[in-house]
């Protein structure tokens, strides 16, 4: 018992009627200007990339060898046209709903995984503890790019496989992180009491154990959706991930690249969503890592 | 409702309700690669706690208190030696095997901020015995249940929807009790209950365990290092020194005569209110030893000042000297102060 708690607990009733964990994060969270700032990026990338193409008047696979290398802004093609003369903006859309969609479901996917084996390793420590944070270290020792490229020569890319392979690579942060924090909370008395009921183990680690973890699997799986929209790009980009003529970011970029010269707007556009949704996700990570901040609740 | 409702009717059996024979709780550490490392945190002990008694477990820290208390309800998995509870044994018994008799047993923790899980609400929190032991219980008898045993603590229902982090220590531990009783238990540890508190609650906290106590007509083991609370409610005191147990004895007998030098050490290191009496403070030299390798022989020869060479010998039994007081130390010729 540290002399902070003793203090703690002979001040008088501190009443903050009616604030949970949760609206007290909320918050902090509203105090964090660039995580707002990311949000309302990736508000605004979701919304335009559901509804956009439906509301541009271009198909984005439609061919018009006439307008090809419209510079933007041109012939009503806000974001110019590419070699084929399709128009840009609306395949940018495009290629964000492949892109987003495959950074959502390998967060989903890896956060799933890597929660699963922190919360097994961090609770029962002893033997199994040790050999699953071992083969998450030797995975995490691999350089992540070399297994993306090794998995992805070998499997066939469509958005399944792809999304598997990153989030195959993808999976060993959050384990860590779920790890460390389930391992520092694992002794505490809550939990004896909790054993002392008789409560199982499955009891323990996803009633009492988890809810205390949300916070740092929340900031994980931010960070991994910025991770696995850059691992997307990365593939695509080296022509091992979403095969044309679907479009990803990744993609884009690496067609662009003959035309850098001549047609800069080409790389320049994908690259710019790429950097958006990646920064905005890491803002918005940072932001929720000091808004749920388990020290400030767990007292 | 009140908690009396809850109770079952009491089963008339004889004998003691826990009994426990020299029982062990080594710690291992290291292992293959470093030196392989045995705390003995809890040695050889062995004693009875009566229906309905309280029994005060008090030495310094670290002399395995809360350590025995794990043990007896089977926190641990035991290193050797018998715990029986209600006639039966439960040494060895599975943590499935155990989940029927945990109804049966609780415990109150020393720190009310880490003992509340900081996720749950009050609700929860002490509705969760209710859950985990009868799986199929409604919404309403919880809510019904877990709102008695907030108002028996002295709390309202309302509280059940706040979280831990919104009620003060002395309200914490209340919280920590309520879900101690609202199954009903027969038998309690409380591990330094209100040590954690303002001195000016501790009473009241003090007084609640005491009034359910008698509602429930419990049985506890009181483990603390405040001889004032100790003497103010216990009927039985057991002394421990390094994992062992050097003299346990009824309160009175203990305070007014006690027979071993360590017990006479602990007593005078109490302040006492009144300047007349004032008693020759016997200081501990030096530390406790580590439990890693304790002296040989008395394992408190190291600090005693009644010390003869035979003391390091042997492991001084726990014998009888008459009327249930039993001492551990091979010198009988002493004249030691009492506490009071
Ligand atoms: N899980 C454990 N692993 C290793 N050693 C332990 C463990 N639990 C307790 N010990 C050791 O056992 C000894 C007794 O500890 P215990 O907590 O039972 O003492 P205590 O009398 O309750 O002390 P305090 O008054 O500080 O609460 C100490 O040396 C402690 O370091
Ligand atoms: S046996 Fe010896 S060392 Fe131990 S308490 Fe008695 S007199 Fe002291
Ligand atoms: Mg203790």
């Amino acid at each position: 018992m540290s002399s902070a708690t003793v203090a703690a607990a002979v001040l008088p009733n501190r009443r903050l009627a009616g604030t949970s964990p949760r609206s007290r994060a909320w918050g902090r969270f509203k105090r964090h200007r660039l995580a707002m700032f990311g949000s309302g990026v990736i508000l605004v990338l979701v919304f335009a990339v559901i509804f956009g193409p439906m509301i541009l008047p271009f198909d984005p696979l439609h061919i018009d060898l006439r307008h090809r290398f419209a510079p933007p802004p041109g012939n009503g093609h806000l974001f110019g046209t590419d070699q084929l003369g399709r128009d840009l903006l609306v395949r940018l859309l495009m290629a964000g709903r492949i892109s987003l969609t495959i950074g959502f479901m390998a967060m989903v996917v890896s956060t799933l995984i890597g929660t699963s084996v922190g919360v097994t390793a961090g609770y029962y420590g002893g033997l199994v503890g040790t050999v699953l944070m071992r083969i998450v270290d030797a995975v995490l020792c691999f350089p992540s790019v070399f297994l993306l490229l090794a998995l992805a020569a070998f499997i066939k890319p469509s958005i399944l496989t792809i999304t598997l392979i990153i989030a195959a690579t993808g999976w060993m942060e959050v384990a860590r992180v779920v790890q460390a924090q389930i391992k520092a909370l694992r002794h505490r008395d809550f939990i004896l009491a909790a054993e002392m009921l008789g409560a199982s183990g499955r009891y323990v680690m996803t009633r009492e154990l988890l809810p205390n973890a949300a916070g740092p699997i929340i900031v994980a799986a931010t960070l991994t959706v910025a991770r696995a929209i850059l691992a997307e790009a990365y593939v695509s980009f080296l022509g091992y991930g979403i095969q044309a003529p679907t479009a990803s970011w990744g993609n884009m970029l690496n067609n662009a690249q003959q035309y850098l010269n001549s047609a800069p707007w080409l790389a320049i556009f994908p690259g710019l969503m790429i950097t958006l949704a990646v920064t905005s996700f890491n803002f918005i990570g940072d932001g929720l890592r000091d808004a749920l901040d388990a020290r400030m609740d767990l007292t | 409702m009140s908690i009396m409702a809850l109770t079952p009717p009491p089963i008339p059996r004889d004998g003691p309700l826990l009994r426990v024979d020299r029982l062990r709780q080594w710690f291992s550490s290291g292992g293959f690669m470093s030196p392989r490392l045995t705390v003995r945190a809890v040695e050889d002990v062995t004693f009875e706690i009566g229906r309905g008694e309280i029994l005060g477990l008090v030495g310094e820290s670290g002399s395995g208190k809360s350590t025995l208390g794990r043990a007896v309800l089977r926190v641990t998995d035991l290193t050797d030696g018998r715990v029986v509870f209600d006639g039966q044994d439960v040494s060895t018994l599975s943590k499935r095997q155990l989940r029927p008799l945990r109804a049966r047993m609780q415990m109150i923790f020393q720190d009310p901020f880490a003992s509340l899980n900081p996720r749950m609400t009050v609700g929860q929190i002490v509705g969760a015995p209710l859950r985990i032991q009868n799986p199929g219980i409604s919404r309403s008898e919880v809510e019904a249940r877990v709102g008695d045993a907030l108002r028996t603590v002295g709390l309202a229902d309302s509280h059940a929807e706040r979280y831990p982090h919104e009620f003060s220590g002395g309200q914490r531990q209340r919280i920590g009790i309520a879900r101690a009783f609202v199954l009903a238990p027969d038998f309690l540890v409380a591990d330094e209950p209100v040590s954690a508190l303002d001195v000016s609650i501790q009473a009241q906290v003090v007084n609640l365990l005491m009034e359910i106590k008698r509602k429930l007509d419990l049985t506890i083991l009181f483990i603390s290092h405040d001889l004032a609370v100790v003497g103010h409610v216990c009927d039985r005191v057991a002394v421990m020194y390094l994992g062992r147990i050097v003299e346990i004895a009824d309160t009175r007998t203990l305070f007014r005569n006690p027979r071993h030098p360590y017990t006479e050490a602990l007593f005078s290191a109490v302040p006492v209110a009144d300047p007349s009496r004032r008693r020759q403070r016997i200081l501990l030299k030096g530390d406790l030893p580590s439990p890693l390798a304790p002296p040989s022989g008395c394992a408190f020869r190291t600090r005693c000042r009644y010390a003869i060479p035979a003391c390091a010998e042997a492991v001084p039994p726990l014998a009888h000297i008459g009327g249930g007081h039993q001492k551990a130390c091979i010198r009988d010729d002493l004249a030691l102060q009492p506490a009071c």
